[in-house]
């Protein structure tokens, strides 16, 4: 298994699509850190002007720490634009390319096969959202410094300096597995097409669909919610909340794992069954 | 003594919904064989492949490979098979080198540099090995193709329409690969083709089908000869001539006469005495040319089936 997954990502680093996801983070998050040294300090003082007349505010509010937050926050939306261009091609690629035909004459099984696909495809998932970490994170703390970092939401949260790397390891974490939903999906799309674009557009017609239910507040959109895996995405922010609600997290984690099971059943079934005609 | 079976196929059957690709097929290939397999464009080849490698399923029968069941032995009968099913696709942005050393290690062989090295030179692709497969011609894909079922050394090679597209330099090529690895390297080759004329070159042993069915198995050499060859007379007096074979043999039709020639079909004893009775008549005979056409044969056979 071990060399049928090294095969597969080395099939996945030879694409040039593959590379497209790294260079459009490493484009945007340079851009938004930008946007913020310029514009920053003005938005901080507008969010907090009202907190100032009655707090004194000491210290580097607009850190490395807030902006890499913020970057978190802005691109997990679009993050699963770039996984799907690489995921939603893993099986529909090979039929396009017709090497179906050439793979699966080989002395492995079809299961082995679709599991090391599988694998190599979270591996790549996993490695966007750690370049994601590391350039927000990194080249943040670089421009702009560590210190506290002051969340205004319903209520006003400041972590302290000490308190902060450990809830970002965790939400990039949770942020890797809400990936692996959407990799896992198109994944799933992919073993029943022919054409890498189908895969890519129904799982980005899905993501958006759902993103756009969850924000209506509506009753009947409500009610829905919880049977929309996009819902339990969004849980990355509870890992900055005071104290932490590991029941809740812990919940939607595994919800997250289901669908993920449910995704790769999917395809794997559909894989198994499937005659090559391509 | 029996020979060994290497491809034991019985009573296959495949459908696609309404459409019945594969009916009832049954066909032996012997160990040592060049096996041809024949067919017009849609009479099942390429699907009875699919189902001897396992890419499709079959609706009903059974397909023995190396004396085990395709369903059950997938992978053991697959590590002692090298295939090309149609035409030859590989990763176009990995090189030459990078795509043997995957479907090598597929197939469970590991290949070291000078094993994928040599397979190259076989097909007379060493010096491109560094390329990327996009910028290959068909040709050099075709040959890439025959380099990676060859790779792991396996006992049995499927090749489904392994000339197509190519060149003649490029068929030759291909019929001199298919004899040293049949005489010199002792393998067995199952050989789909719709170029008839190729299969009779290489092949001991054939099967014709069509619409999914055998329209006849046996050895090339018995099949020929018991076939009726197209026979083109030249002559002095052709139309002579012609009424002379008509006298002389009623049951033979006469295709077509012209000022010196005629075209005519007749079984190959018959052949000299058609010549005796010509010359006894004093018709002055240039030369007796029979086409031993396995595409004459095809076509009589599929035309019977038809009718």
């Amino acid at each position: 298994m071990n060399q049928l997954i090294r095969i597969e990502l080395f099939k996945i680093f030879k694409k040039v699509r593959s590379y497209i996801g790294f260079i459009a983070i490493a484009i945007l998050v340079p851009v938004i850190q930008i946007a913020l040294y310029i514009e920053g300090e003005h938005i901080l003082d507008f969010l907090t002007q009202n907190l100032k007349q009655n707090f004194f505010f000491v210290g580097n509010f607009l850190n490395g720490y807030l902006i890499a937050f913020i970057v978190l926050g802005s691109l997990m939306v679009h993050i699963p634009f770039l996984i799907t261009l690489v995921t939603g091609d893993l099986l529909a690629g090979e039929a396009t390319a017709g090497t179906y035909r050439m793979l699966l004459t080989r002395p492995v099984s079809r299961t082995k096969i679709i599991t090391a696909k599988f694998i190599a495809g979270n591996l790549y998932t996993h490695a966007i959202v750690l370049w994601l970490a590391v350039f927000s994170m990194g080249l943040g703390v670089i421009i702009f410094g560590t210190g506290e970092l002051i969340l205004i939401a319903d209520n006003i949260t400041i972590f302290a300096k000490d308190d902060i790397i450990w809830r970002f390891a965790l939400a990039y974490g949770y942020g890797a597995l809400s990936m692996s939903v959407v990799a896992s999906l198109s994944f799933m799309f992919s073993s029943l097409v022919e054409n890498s674009i189908g895969p890519i557009i129904s799982t980005m017609a899905i993501i958006i669909v759902f993103i756009i239910i969850s924000s209506i507040n509506v009753t009947f959109f409500e009610n829905l919610k919880p049977y929309l895996f996009t819902t339990y995405m969004q849980r990355w922010r509870d890992f900055f909340q005071d104290p932490l609600d590991t029941g809740v997290i812990i919940k939607s984690g595994l919800i997250l794992l289901g669908h993920i099971i449910a995704f790769f059943s999917a395809a794997l079934f559909i894989f198994k069954k499937k005659d090559i005609l391509s | 003594m029996e020979q060994e079976k290497i491809i034991e196929v019985k009573n296959l059957t495949k459908k696609f919904k309404d459409l019945t690709a594969v009916n009832k097929l049954d066909l032996n290939v012997y160990r040592g064989d060049v096996f041809g397999f024949l067919g017009p464009n849609g009479a099942g080849k390429s699907t009875t492949i699919r189902m001897l490698l396992s890419l499709i399923s079959p609706t009903s029968g059974e397909i023995k490979i190396f004396g085990k069941n395709i369903l059950t032995d997938r992978n053991d009968i697959l590590r002692r098979i090298g295939a090309i099913v149609e035409k030859p696709d590989f990763y176009g942005y990995l090189s030459a080198y990078d795509n043997l050393e995957i479907f090598g290690r597929l197939s469970g062989c590991n290949p070291s540099k000078s094993l994928i090295m040599e397979t190259l030179e076989l097909v007379g692709l060493q010096k491109r090995y560094k390329s990327k497969v996009k910028t290959f011609s068909h040709g050099m894909k075709q040959r890439l193709g025959i380099a990676q079922a060859l790779l792991h050394d396996p006992e049995l090679i499927v090749l489904d329409e392994p000339t197509t597209g190519l060149d003649p330099q490029g068929m030759k090529d291909i019929r001199e690969l298919i004899f040293h690895l049949s005489n010199d390297r002792k393998k067995t080759i199952f050989l789909s083709s719709h170029i008839l004329y190729e299969v009779e070159l290489v092949a001991n042993r054939m099967i014709i089908i069509d619409k999914g069915t055998t329209v006849v198995e046996g050895k090339v050499e018995d099949l020929l000869n018991s076939a009726e060859l197209k026979v083109t007379l030249e002559a002095d007096d052709a139309a002579r001539a012609a009424a002379i074979i008509t006298k002389e043999f009623p049951s033979i039709k006469i295709e077509s006469v012209t000022a010196t020639k005629v075209l005519f079909n007749s079984g190959k004893d018959t052949i000299p005495l058609i010549n005796r009775a010509l010359i006894i008549n004093g018709v002055n005979v240039s030369s007796l040319v029979p086409v031993r056409s396995l595409e004459e044969y095809f076509l009589q056979l599929t035309d019977k089936v038809a009718k």
